[in-house]
């Protein structure tokens, strides 16, 4: 029971970890360069979620600045993660010119065809 | 204006290297880099000044007042650190003209030159900023021009290199990230100084030790502690030679000071060692990767990955002093820092000599290097003896603090291995220095350029005389090293 | 006159050795200079020594830290040892000019200067008024003479000078460098001190015989110049340079400045009332005793003179390390007497040796039977310096032998008077079946000899005389020692 409930008001952190993980097991373990930089973004999105969530306050509104509203989420994650997100992108993208730039200059994307091609 | 000029330091290089985007005139834009690089030195320069005659100064960004705005704290560790980074990226960048004609395409030199000074503002705002997610933004900046950097190295492999640098680097950054998250969740802010003023409260002692371990990974990936070192080897064989001898000296050692700030500064001592294995970790990793890189370095046929290698087994020298933690080890460190910076830009600066005149790394290719260039042959030789730590050089000073901080801790393994690292050291060294100066040079050398730009020569001999200079005169690091760790490290109270 | 002229016997060799590379296209000139090096280098020694006898001098240099700085300094082992270098170094340069010359070795403007530049290390290391000081010259004529030994370039030369540079640094990075930082952490300084640096700082009780002895087997095995087993191997490696090398460089200075070393580490960091009851001591003398005996059953084994004479430098230097540590003043005048007798002795071995190869191109001893008659001087030289070794009376050897062995017995250490008994008789062993082989067998081949220059016959001559005269005149040393004990 204690497991369950657990599970459940902490759901958003399970979510994290499983995407945290996969993005990182695509990167550990995909040989295409494409694939790796999808599970890069995965897991770089994660994190997003792991500083909003904590952030969002039950039954609170938008942080808008009215006397109607007293409980309102933490406006302070949204402006970092606008920022990671920035950066994340900045990161693909540049990512993403190098990978089309590898394979103009070897001819293919995949690690191992690569290595035997250098070594 | 002076009151002004911790923003000012960061500001100059990302205007300059906007300028460099915009005027596509190759001789102009290194120009308008040495003026930035110029100015940059100069302001670091005052601004230490200042910090040395009046304490810490905090300069609150936009002036929004911290703990909420962010906060930019110079303090004699990080002045320092920022004097050094922008003498070596003036240093560097007066030697950079020829050396990149000669070895991108014309067409990429503005790109090289604005990534440079951006690469410059992201080290000095990591070093410069008190703000946790500040830091992270920095770190991306500097590391996102530094695949580029690299990149346009002119070896095909050097996309390569730059790619997987961009994965490892962006894990290692996202790993910080997420620290820095879970220290957000806990303390409920992000400015470090207010974070290690609550940090002592917490009493949820796991999200804590999990921020710790994902910061430390993170910011080891960046510093390629080793086994986390694979990125660095190939980014330095292939990016320009003007470029690695820039992130030698540079990019690692920023890294190194964010990792030495968070455990001592932010979390503080009685966290880093509420658990002993985590600081046990740490020299096993150190002593690794003095043992692991340089047996590795031993077999390199390529010079450049040879020093490359090398550099993972010095990084390793400057974690060891963070684990050994006493007064000397940390002086050790800190002096390592500067002496390590110093003595890989002179090597790879001379390696961009040879380069330049031959186009070859290899090191069978260097055979016979003294007759065939005496002056750079001798600045080569002296400054990897200095990498041993022969005494009357840079490096004997810091593993004499680093050997003097382990006897304190009555470590002797540690004395040994640091024995052991040097001779090692020794054998890499040695053989490069036996064919330099002992074989015939090969015959079929293809000679590109006859003769050296003068400017090129003159800067590395600089170098090479700066790493016995400070072997001998140590007013300028060790001594100001000490005054650091004492004001900043050892303030007994945190920050 | 200052302090300055400390300075001088460092910084003239290297003059010499500039000049020399710069000048040597003039032909005329050349040998003048390296013959006005040494000379110039023994007037300002003398004059040092008799301004020594005055005052006591010291010249700092550059301080790094506190209590870590470079100075010079001079006391009386240092300048026994400076004058020995300096005197045998002007003579070994008349020799090798003949010896270079006849054999027509190639780039002798880069074999001068490295053998000057060698020198001015042994000198440096000599003054050296501290641990630090000693350490760098220490290092620095390792990586000096290195390009000596490796001088002839074919492979063999390069894969011994790749021991030879493995094992001097390796040990002196892996044991003496942190030897010196725990003497620096203990006492906070490095100077040498009369009566020890240790024992005046820490004095006898405040530092423990494990603490101790860990320092002394770190300082020993460190100063592997020494050539105490199982750190000796680059001596017989170091064989390959050219005769003069091997006679100056690895008979006199490269290995005298090893056991130079330990005489200071021992009697002025230690100190050596400090070492007095260490159990450690015993054990190094039986490790000494054994490369004695051990060098030279594998020295009557060989069949390559300078091989062998090698070795039997190994077990000569032991002979000299066995009497330091029997750790009482007169052992020390016992085992600085040895250094010069030695000294003197081996290199007119390796002399006649290298005139042996020049003159006839002979290197085993097998190929050397009934030489004697022809090569007269040169065999009465290799047998007056063998006898010496031997102890004969009349010659040096005798001396230094008759002093530890006296000493030895004051001490009551029996086992280092059987050791020198079993050496002696083993000295015995390899040099006397060489001397009737030149003299008393009959030369079989008919092969023409190469008339020898006069310079290589003059050095021959000159050792000689100073071999005896040591006999003769072994007061002008001890003298001088005592005053210091």
């Amino acid at each position: 029971m204690n497991i369950v409930s657990n599970l459940i008001s902490s759901y958003n952190y399970y979510i994290i970890i499983f995407l945290m993980i996969s993005g990182l097991f695509i990167v550990v373990a995909r040989g295409n360069m494409m694939k790796k930089l999808v599970g890069l973004a995965l897991f770089q999105t994660s994190v997003y979620i792991l500083y909003i969530s904590p952030g969002k306050i039950l039954n609170g509104t938008a942080p808008i600045l009215r006397d109607d509203f007293t409980i309102y989420s933490s406006p302070f994650p949204h402006v970092l993660i606008l920022t990671a997100i920035v950066v994340g992108i900045a990161t693909l993208s540049l990512g993403l010119a190098l990978v089309i730039r590898i394979n103009e200059e070897f001819g293919t994307i995949e690690e191992d065809k690569l290595f035997e091609e250098e070594l | 204006m002076t009151e002004h000029l911790p923003a000012i330091q960061v500001m100059i290089p990302i205007v300059g290297s906007l300028l460099i985007m915009l005027i596509r005139n190759n001789t102009l834009n290194w120009l308008i880099g040495v003026l930035s690089c110029l100015s940059v030195v100069f302001c670091s320069i005052t601004l230490y000044s200042k910090v040395a005659i009046s304490g810490a100064i905090s300069y609150a960004m936009g002036g929004w007042e911290p703990p909420v705005g962010i906060e930019y704290r110079i303090d004699e560790l990080n002045a320092l650190f920022i004097v050094m980074i922008s003498l070596a990226s003036c240093i560097i960048i007066l030697y950079a003209k020829n050396s990149l004609n000669n070895e991108i395409r014309a067409n990429k030199i503005s790109v090289f030159y604005s990534m440079y000074l951006l690469c410059l503002a992201g080290l000095i705002g990591i070093l410069s900023t008190g703000d946790a997610f500040n830091a992270f933004v920095f770190l991306e900046i500097s590391s996102l021009a530094t695949y580029i950097m690299i990149s346009i190295g002119q070896d095909k492999r050097a996309l390569v290199a730059a790619y997987q640098y961009l994965i490892m680097g962006t894990i290692g950054a996202t790993l910080y990230v997420i620290g820095v998250g879970l220290i957000f969740v806990i303390t409920g802010s992000l400015n470090l100084v207010d974070i290690a003023s609550r940090i002592n409260d917490i009493e949820l002692m796991r999200p804590l030790y999990a921020s710790l371990a994902f910061i430390t990974v993170g910011i080891a990936l960046k510093i390629a502690l080793f086994p986390l070192h694979a990125w660095l080897p190939n980014a330095y064989a292939y990016s320009p030679s003007v470029g690695t001898a820039f992130l030698a000296s540079t990019a690692t050692k920023v890294a190194i000071y964010l990792l030495l700030k968070y455990l001592y500064l932010v979390f503080g001592y009685n966290i880093i060692y509420s658990n002993p294995l985590f600081m046990i970790v740490i020299i096993a990793l150190s002593l690794a990767a003095m043992f692991g890189a340089s047996i590795i370095a031993i077999f390199q046929s390529n010079i450049k990955k040879l020093f490359a290698y090398s550099s993972v087994a010095q990084i390793g020298y400057i974690t060891l002093g963070l684990g050994i933690a006493n007064y000397n080890g940390l002086i050790g460190s800190t002096v390592h820092i500067i002496n390590h910076s110093i003595i890989k830009a002179a090597i790879f600066l001379a390696i961009g000599c040879v380069v330049y005149k031959t186009k070859e790394t290899s090191i069978k290719k260097l055979a016979g290097l003294g007759r065939t260039m005496p002056l750079i042959a001798t600045c080569l030789t002296i400054s990897s003896i200095s990498l041993i730590g022969v005494p009357g050089t840079v490096g004997f000073i810091s593993k004499w603090y680093l050997v003097l901080g382990a006897i304190e801790q009555g470590w002797w393994l540690v004395v040994i291995s640091l024995a052991i690292s040097s001779l090692l050291a020794l054998i890499y060294v040695g053989r490069v220095i036996e064919l330099i100066w002992f074989h015939e040079p090969e015959k079929n050398i293809i000679v590109i350029k006859e003769k050296l730009p003068k400017e090129m020569v003159i800067i590395t001999i600089i170098l090479t005389l700066a790493t016995i200079y400070f072997g001998i005169d140590i007013r300028l690091t060790a001594d100001l090293a000490k005054v650091a760790v004492e004001n900043v490290l050892l303030a007994g109270d945190i920050l | 006159m200052s302090e300055l002229i400390l300075i001088l016997p460092i910084i003239l060799p290297l003059i010499t050795a500039l000049i020399i590379k710069f000048l040597w296209k003039f032909e005329r000139i050349r040998y003048l200079i390296l013959i006005a090096g040494p000379i110039l280098n023994i007037y300002y020694i003398s004059k040092i020594l008799t301004q020594f006898n005055a005052i006591p001098i010291k010249l700092d240099l550059i301080t790094i830290l506190s209590g870590l700085n470079i100075s010079l300094g001079i006391e009386p082992i240092s300048m026994i040892f400076l004058l020995m270098v300096n005197c045998l170094w002007l003579i070994a340069t008349i020799y090798s000019v003949g010896y270079m010359l006849s054999n027509n070795e190639k780039r002798l403007d880069n074999f001068f200067m490295f053998f000057s530049i060698s020198i001015a290390c042994a000198n440096g290391a000599a003054l050296a008024d501290n641990l630090l000081t000693l350490f760098i010259f220490y290092e620095l004529l390792t990586l000096s003479t290195y390009p000596l030994v490796t001088h002839k370039g074919d492979e063999l030369s390069k894969k011994s000078g790749r021991t030879y540079l493995l094992i001097l640094l390796g040990t002196s990075l892996c044991f003496f460098l942190p030897a010196i930082s725990y003497v620096y952490f203990l006492s906070g300084s490095l100077d040498f001190i009369e009566n020890g640096l240790l024992m005046t700082t820490m004095g006898v009780n405040s530092i423990s015989n494990l603490q101790l002895s860990i320092l002394l087997v770190l300082f020993i095995f460190g100063i592997s110049k020494a050539a105490i087993m199982p750190f000796h191997s680059w001596l017989p490696a170091a064989m390959v340079a050219p005769t003069p090398v091997s006679a100056l460089l690895h008979a006199v200075a490269v290995v005298k400045v090893g056991v130079f070393s330990i005489i200071k580490v021992i009697v002025y960091t230690f100190g050596i009332d400090l070492l007095f009851d260490l159990t450690i001591v015993d054990l190094l003398i039986i490790l000494c005793g054994f490369t004695i005996i051990a060098s030279s059953i594998i020295a009557i084994k060989q069949d390559n003179l300078k091989k062998l004479l090698a070795y039997s430098t190994i077990s000569q230097l032991s002979y000299v390390i066995i009497a330091i540590l029997i750790l009482t003043p007169s052992a020390i005048i016992a085992a600085t007497l040895h250094l010069i007798a030695h000294a003197i002795s081996k290199i007119t071995l390796f002399f006649a040796a290298g005139a042996i190869y020049t003159s006839t191109g002979y290197t085993k001893i097998s190929e050397m039977d009934g030489i004697g008659s022809r090569l007269k001087i040169v065999m009465i030289g290799f047998s007056i310096g063998a006898l010496s070794l031997i102890g004969m009376p009349i010659l040096g050897g005798f001396i230094s032998k008759w002093y530890i062995v006296e000493s030895a017995l004051d001490a009551n250490r029996w086992f280092i008077i059987l050791v020198i008994v079993i050496s002696t008789l083993l000295n015995i062993g390899y040099f006397i079946p060489i001397i009737y082989k030149v003299f008393f067998v009959k030369n079989t081949s008919k092969k023409a000899l190469k008339k020898l220059p006069i310079t290589i016959n003059l050095a021959i001559f000159s050792c000689c005389i100073l071999i005896i005269l040591l006999f003769l005149f072994p007061n002008f040393f001890i003298e001088v020692i005592k005053n210091e004990f």
